[in-house]
């Protein structure tokens, strides 16, 4: 069974269709890329499952259970999701260490020095350790994000949204963050993806998804999507993407 | 760590391997610094002249106008001043009370007014209108017109238990109308957090009351700490106006001097002393906001 399921989504900013009638699945520990110009409804659709958008139409199911319906507690949703922001998003009063025991604590109960030995053991791995201390505006870009990721998983999500995470990133401090998300692969993290960089999406999706004006036009296996796109829309990106590139 | 991270990750802290040969300073810039040290001289000595030449001529300007003999009989006479100085003294600490108490209730009022605004679930409804009538109502009042009111409106209910002592009614009244401006600073504080702020909080499964608690008030109240004590310090004078329903505070001790000899010196030594508290705290304000914004500059973007 699939963990999440989009049906039918379809969203609206005043009278601009940005979703138009997305459709996608994502099985557990499968890796989703979102690929697509900007504009083309990437992070709508990411914000749409984290239900910080209201979508117009359509659904939205997390483990067989519809998120959308306007009964149900956003809160509850969240608490098993988790999301990484383009801009980071730290808060900047706390620590890094508050910054990633806050959920944990609030949220979910857990006693505090368990929530500071996680998060500790969460540093330590992902080379972060000698900065739990520190506020964010004294870390780098890449440390910063990599501190947002590590935020987003300390509470165990069932599934790791992540918003064009490298886009505001110097090039030389991309690197360390795509590691990041690399190794939370191996432990079996299920992702989703919007982002602009092609060639990680080639190598860590298990499906890569094209989108275009608010449609999914084309999706599958990075292989097939980045060798042989079938829509030529697709193409006629990629094709974009890789003369920009070589400039 | 691997070479490729280690330059990957610049930390403003740490001092990065030197590359490159050591500085000795050039002659250029030798002589650059030697001339920049010099106009600096020129600047001080330039402002120096200046403000000599300004206070003469107001000291001279003042003190040859042609009523200036009574002027100086009647506000500043010395035995007057020391007359006058323990009394007002006395009355002055009366100020200081109500200021104190004042302040603190100001602080809770405003922020539970602000915090009542940004409620949304619909139950909250008439808290919420209240709310926006109350700052509505209040920051229109004059605040001498809202202490008659009070001080004389509140007595005259004849409600069992109300106020009726002068002090606490002056309180009361400056409390309602400084209230309603502290709560649009904080409003204003709040509504400044980015929205980036509350979206990351919301992700984390923190409810609206946790992300405003943890989240949003943190960062608003550090902001707007400078516009609220430039609230204070205009509290601090505002309290004077309590004279007007007759307790001894220094202003009215002034006025009780005067009348013994309508001499006005009494109103400088209340000038004075108003001044030697508000003085500092309006410096301490400035200090705030040039921290704040170098902060800002030097900081990070988060």
């Amino acid at each position: 069974m699939s963990l999440l399921k989009i049906e039918g989504v379809w969203k609206h900013y005043q009278g601009l269709s940005v979703l138009r009638g997305i459709d996608l699945e994502v099985a557990p520990h499968e890796v989703v890329c979102l690929i697509g110009a900007s504009g083309s409804g990437k992070s709508t659709l990411l914000r749409c499952v984290n239900l910080l958008e209201t979508i117009d139409d359509g659904a939205i199911h997390l483990d067989g259970a519809e998120i959308t319906d306007v009964r149900a507690g956003a809160d509850d949703v969240r608490r098993r999701i988790g999301m990484v922001f383009q801009s980071y998003n730290l808060f900047p009063h706390m620590t890094v260490l508050d910054n990633i025991t806050l959920a944990p604590r609030k949220v979910h109960g857990v006693r505090p020095e368990e929530a500071e030995a996680r998060a500790r053991e969460l540093l330590d791995r992902f080379g972060l350790a000698d900065k739990a201390g520190e506020y964010p505006d004294r870390l780098s870009g890449g440390q910063q994000q990599r501190v947002a990721v590590i935020r987003a998983v300390a509470t165990d999500p069932r599934l790791l949204l992540l918003d064009e995470v490298t886009s505001a990133l110097d090039p030389t401090l991309v690197t360390e963050v795509l590691g990041v998300i690399r190794e939370l692969k191996e432990t079996g993290m299920t992702m989703i993806l919007a982002t602009h960089e092609m060639g990680f999406a080639r190598d860590i999706a298990d499906t890569v998804c094209f989108l275009e004006g608010g449609v999914l036009l084309e999706s599958g296996p990075p292989e097939q999507i980045f060798s042989a796109p079938e829509h030529p829309r697709t193409q006629a990106f990629l094709q974009r993407v890789l003369e920009a590139r070589r400039m | 760590m691997t070479d490729g991270q280690s330059a990957a990750s610049p930390v403003p802290s740490e001092v990065a391997e030197q590359v490159g040969p050591a500085w000795v300073k050039s002659e250029r810039q030798l002589r650059r610094e030697a001339e920049l040290r010099g106009r600096a001289r020129r600047s001080v000595s330039v402002a120096t002249a200046s403000t000599i030449v300004v206070a003469v001529i107001l000291v001279v300007g003042i003190t040859s106008s042609p009523g200036w003999p009574r002027v100086r009989a009647t506000f500043l006479s010395p035995e007057a001043f020391v007359a006058a100085l323990p009394d007002v003294l006395r009355g002055f600490l009366l100020n200081i009370e109500m200021f104190l108490v004042a302040e603190v209730l100001i602080l809770v009022l405003g922020l539970l007014v602000a915090l009542v605004r940004g409620l949304r679930a619909p139950a909250f409804f008439p808290l919420r209108a209240l709310a926006v009538v109350y700052t509505d109502v209040f920051r229109g009042i004059p605040t001498i017109l809202l202490i008659y009111l009070v001080g004389f409106g509140i007595p005259a209910l004849q409600l069992q238990g109300a106020p009726s002592d002068p002090v606490t009614l002056g309180v009361i009244a400056l409390v309602l109308s400084y209230g309603a401006y502290v709560a649009e600073v904080f409003r204003a504080g709040i509504e400044s957090v980015h929205p980036s702020q509350r979206a990351a909080a919301r992700s984390l499964a923190l409810t609206q009351g946790q992300t405003m608690r943890h989240v949003v008030l943190p960062q608003a109240v550090r902001r707007v700490i400078p516009p609220l004590l430039n609230d204070f310090v205009s509290l601090q004078k505002d309290t004077a106006l309590v004279s007007v329903l007759g307790p001894l505070e220094a202003l009215r001790q002034a006025q009780i001097h005067k009348d013994l000899d309508f001499n006005f010196t009494p109103y400088l030594v209340a000038a004075l002393l108003f001044i030697l508290l508000t003085v500092p705290m309006a410096r301490f304000t400035d200090h705030l906001a040039v921290r704040a914004a170098r902060r800002r500059t030097g900081g990070g973007t988060a």
